[in-house]
Parts: structure tokens; C-alpha cells; sequence
């Protein structure tokens, strides 16, 4: 039932000893990032003084802007040369953020994938589908190359195109799907359309689901239509992509390998550590980069840690559900976008207002983003000039954030006027 | 040999016609011809009246989303064709209608239109002899 047993069957202490000796590891070889390096000199650090885990206390947080400030290899700790992969965030906001790896990062990264999906029981006679985008969405090639990694016939079907999604799963017989929880609803509503029935007609036993907050009713509702075990994921670019935590078969939060990452829990506000099992944002050390380790990166993501043993014998520490973000991120159909990125494009149009309001609503079991904006005057008093202004509107937002908004003008003073801080985005988006 | 029309951005949604209709009543001001198309999300409700650029402001000052433009206007004897006249001075010269209405005053037909080529269509106005409404003949017109 293990993968690694030698990893997932670590004590407590042992997991501890492990950490502690990667930990100076990767201190030690931080000196290589000139980022790293910098910082530590302004804080009068050197890997010397890292002797402990706690110790781990003295290393300033890394942020999101930090690998902004440092775009595109300011983080970089090995020659460019060594590197073999980069990933980097959508969008053209300010820096986007670059994650590079070399091949050991990589080979690292589909173990730690593959590690998850075998532990809630794929095998190398499974097939998996994979239905994330591929390209610089670490969903699509991370899952490839970890469920290649272990054995498994890897289907890169990509997003979209539901009908060939269904023709595959039926043909192929695949097992196994990993899908943002809005796509398994989805495939499963074309499915009924169609007549086909997910016990009759297909093999499906397994659903990965991740990179979209649902509730545990959601998953019920998902493993329900689609007569499958549905395990929830989680990761970051940051961290690589998928395969940071994963349920295990007790579907009762999500293990973190610990033998990849220290995980500390702050408050957001103080930035202290917040006593076991209260929501915090996560924060993770990692242990075996070589290309960007990263130091006490502030994910953004609120979680606690589940106090107690899991039954299932592993030790590594479990995540619950994510609750939400530290900041503004919204997460669309499994996309990250941040509310600025669409202001910055508004600010384009001068022919707009500066108010704007994103509501991110369920529309027949699909997500959809609708962006209400002001016209700053009527510039014209003719249909087909305002309808091309919405299209641009529509496609730049596009370009930018990879996802198609509606876009609806409003007469300038219509959108509500908020006290204070203005909100900016509503979130009506329901359980399907 | 234009006149001044209103142009008024609204919202579908109930009472925001309303809204610009009572503060153009407040202002005294009095509607000689209007319209509005039915659309999904948003409208624009054009209007010929008395003291366009007063009620402009008025609107402006009430944070309404409105525009002043010029649109043509010719007038008609009030008889089957002559519409299609008109319009074939226009049409007969590639000219293209962005939007037109119309309506009854007195015993005469009028046809408000904006166009996609101004200069053409003066010039053709001209060259036919159309009998146009100016904007100092507006308040005659009431």
C-alpha cells in the first residue's frame, strides 16, 4: 500500500531527523540564489546558525513578490544551464513568477505524484485520464508525468471538449480521471445526455479532484453521479504543481509529505505561529529543490492541520481543506486570478469608469466570471460601437487571465457604492 | 442642418427610465419624439425635445450617462412613398443608415436619422432639395 515505504512509514522523530538534515541541506545550498544569499546578508544570517528545526524561525518569509521582485532567475540556485523545465503564472500584471526545475526537480516532483495516486490505489494496470490544461498549468503536465511515473497508460486529454473526454474514457477504458470539481460535474451531465452511465458503460473508480475549493458535500454529490472514490489534491506552482497533499483512503484530509516540505501554520496578521489545529495560512519550507528551494514560503492559503493519527498508519501530517485565501486570489475553473489583473485591463479602457464588480456565479453546473463595469461617459449613442467595446474588453481580460468573462457595461453611478473598502468581487458560485 | 438629439445609456432594468423621464419633467423640459430599442442588458433611449443642450446638462448634473449628437431630420408631406423616397436619395448614393424613426407633427412626416457618412448625406440633402428641420426650427415645431 506504500509506495515509499521507506518515506511513508517514518515515525514521527524519524520524519523529524529527516527534516532537520534536508533542511541544512537546502540552507546550505540557498547560498547559491542570489536572492537567498542578499537575504540572509541583510538579516545577518548565515546557514551556520540553522542547527535545529526551530531555528527554522529565524529565516524571513518568502512571498509571491518576492519572486516578482526577483523575475524571471533572481531565485535561481543552480546554472540556468542545469535547469530543464519552466512554469510560470499566467497573466502580464506586474512580474509574473517563474518556477524552474532541473531534471531532479522533476524526477522529485513525479514521484511525489505518483507516491499520492498510488496510495489511493492506482496501479500500473490503471489508465488515467488527465483533463487539466496542459502548458504552463502545472495540473496537466505534473499529473502526466507522476501517473507516468508510476506505470500507469497516461491519457493527456487536456481541458475541454467533453464529447472526445467521454469517447476516450469509454474506448480506453480509463480508471482513473483527474478533473477540477466543475468538470466532474460536467462530464458527468453530457454523460446523462448521451445516455451513458458511468457504472454500465465505463471503468471509472477514481477521481482526483483539486485546484477549485469545494465542500465535502460537493465530493459526495461527485463520487455519487459518478460511482467513484473522488480524493481531493493539493498544490501550488510554487511548490512544484500537484502532489504537494493528498487524502489517503480515509478521504479525511490531506497528507503532506513532509519529507518534501516543512509546514509551519501563522497567522496571517502577526505572523506567528497559531497554536495546533487552528486555521492558518500555510506556510512550507522546501526540502528537496534543487533549481528554487524556497524558504517559509507564505502559500496565501488558509488551512489548520488535523490534529491526531490518521488510521491509515501514515504519520506525515494531514491538511484539512483549504478555507480560503490570505489574500484576494479568486480561483475560476481551476485558474488563479487576481482582481488586479482584471482592474489593470479596465484601466485601458478610457471610455470606462473606474468601479467595477466580478461575480463568479454557477450557471448549469458551470462557473462563470461576469465583470459589471462603468462607462465613464457615453462616448457614443450607437449599438454596434458599445457591443465592439464589450468584445475587446472581453478579449483582453482574456488574454490576460485565460478565462472568458461576460462583460456588461452599466451606466456610470449604477454599480452599488461601498463604505469603506470597496468589494470588488462576489462569490455566489453554489454546490451542483 | 442637423439637430441635436439626446443619447441616454440605461440600464434594463425597472425604474431607470423612469428616472430620466421625471428629471427632464422637473426641468420643464418637453419630449417632441423618442425611442429605444429592446435589448438584453443595457439600452439607449434617444430623444429629440425642447432645449436639448439644457436638458444635457440637466442630466449630466444628475450623474445620467447621456451624450449630445447631432442627428438629420427631414420633413415629409404626409403621404404613401415618400419615405421610401428619401431614404432612396440616400441609399441610391451608397449612403448607410446607422438608425432612423419617425413620426407625425401636424400634417407633416418626420424622419430622424443619423448615418454612417454626415458629409454625404448634406451634400445630398442639398443636391435633392430635402426639406429639412433645423435645430432653431425645433422649438416651432411644438
Amino acid at each position: 500500500m506504500y509506495l515509499h515505504p521507506e518515506f511513508e512509514t517514518l515515525s514521527r522523530s524519524e520524519i523529524k531527523d529527516l527534516q532537520l538534515k534536508r533542511l541544512k541541506d537546502t540552507v546550505r545550498h540557498c547560498m547559491n540564489s542570489p536572492f537567498y544569499r542578499q537575504r540572509f546578508a541583510d538579516n545577518n544570517l548565515t546557514p551556520e546558525d540553522i542547527c535545529s528545526l526551530e531555528d527554522l524561525q529565524k529565516i524571513p518569509f518568502t512571498t509571491k513578490q518576492d519572486l516578482r521582485d526577483t523575475y524571471p532567475f533572481g531565485m535561481a540556485a543552480v546554472p540556468l544551464e542545469k535547469c530543464t523545465r519552466l512554469h510560470s503564472s499566467s497573466g502580464t500584471t506586474g512580474n509574473p513568477t517563474v518556477i524552474l526545475h532541473t531534471e531532479k526537480d522533476l524526477q522529485e516532483w513525479a514521484k511525489a505524484v505518483a507516491r499520492c495516486l498510488y496510495m489511493v490505489g492506482l496501479r500500473p494496470n490503471d489508465v488515467f485520464q488527465n483533463t487539466s490544461g496542459y502548458g504552463m498549468f502545472t495540473g496537466g503536465l505534473g499529473f502526466q508525468y507522476g501517473a507516468e511515473h508510476l506505470g500507469m497508460l497516461t491519457v493527456p486529454a487536456a481541458a475541454g471538449n467533453t464529447k472526445r473526454q467521454l469517447k476516450f474514457i469509454t474506448d480506453f477504458g480509463t480508471t482513473a480521471i483527474h478533473a477540477i470539481p466543475s468538470y466532474a460535474a460536467r462530464l458527468h451531465e453530457v454523460m446523462e445526455s448521451m445516455g451513458i452511465d458511468p457504472a454500465r458503460d465505463t471503468k471509472l473508480k477514481t477521481l482526483v479532484i483539486g485546484a477549485e475549493p469545494h465542500s465535502e458535500a460537493q465530493r459526495k454529490r461527485i463520487e455519487e453521479m459518478l460511482g467513484v472514490k473522488a480524493y481531493n489534491s493539493f498544490g501550488m506552482s510554487e511548490m512544484c504543481g500537484p502532489g504537494v497533499a493528498f487524502e489517503c483512503t480515509e478521504q479525511n484530509g490531506l497528507h503532506i509529505w513532509e519529507d518534501y516540505y516543512i509546514v509551519e501554520i501563522i497567522n496571517p496578521d502577526t505572523l506567528e505561529p497559531v497554536p495546533d489545529g487552528e486555521v492558518g495560512e500555510l506556510v512550507l519550507t522546501t526540502l528537496n529543490r534543487e533549481a528554487m528551494p524556497l524558504l517559509r514560503y507564505r502559500t496565501r492559503d488558509l488551512t489548520r492541520i488535523l490534529p491526531g493519527e490518521c488510521p491509515c498508519g501514515r504519520k506525515h501530517v494531514r491538511l484539512d481543506r483549504m478555507k480560503g485565501r490570505s489574500d484576494d486570489m479568486i480561483i475560476l475553473k481551476g485558474v488563479n486570478i487576481f482582481p488586479i489583473q482584471i482592474e489593470t485591463v479596465l484601466l485601458q479602457f478610457p471610455e470606462l469608469a473606474t468601479d467595477y464588480l466580478i461575480t463568479l456565479e454557477t450557471v448549469d453546473s458551470n462557473d462563470e466570471m461576469t465583470i459589471e463595469v462603468e462607462l465613464n461617459q457615453l462616448f457614443t449613442d450607437d449599438y454596434a460601437r458599445l457591443q465592439s467595446l464589450t468584445r475587446d474588453i472581453t478579449r483582453v481580460i482574456k488574454d490576460e487571465i485565460l478565462v472568458t468573462p461576460r462583460v456588461k457595461l452599466l451606466p456610470k453611478g449604477s454599480l452599488p457604492q461601498s463604505e469603506g473598502k470597496a468589494v470588488r468581487v462576489r462569490d455566489l458560485r453554489k454546490p451542483y | 442642418m442637423t439637430i441635436h438629439q439626446l443619447s441616454i445609456f440605461i440600464e434594463n432594468k425597472a425604474g431607470t427610465l423612469q428616472k430620466v423621464l421625471d428629471l427632464l419633467s422637473e426641468a420643464g423640459i418637453q419630449l417632441i419624439a423618442s425611442t429605444i430599442a429592446d435589448t438584453v442588458e443595457y439600452g439607449i433611449y434617444r430623444i429629440i425635445c425642447s432645449e436639448p443642450t439644457r436638458a444635457y446638462t440637466c442630466l449630466k448634473e444628475a450623474g445620467i450617462s447621456v451624450s449630445l449628437s447631432d442627428v438629420f431630420a427631414i420633413t415629409l408631406d404626409n403621404q404613401p412613398g415618400r419615405a421610401a423616397e428619401a431614404v432612396r436619395v440616400l441609399s441610391s448614393e451608397g449612403i448607410g443608415i446607422t438608425y432612423m424613426y419617425s413620426f407625425l407633427l401636424g400634417d407633416k412626416g418626420i424622419l430622424v436619422f443619423r448615418t454612417d457618412n454626415a458629409e454625404r448625406t448634406r451634400e445630398c440633402i442639398i443636391l435633392n432639395r430635402l426639406s429639412f428641420v433645423a435645430e432653431k426650427d425645433l422649438s416651432t415645431l411644438i
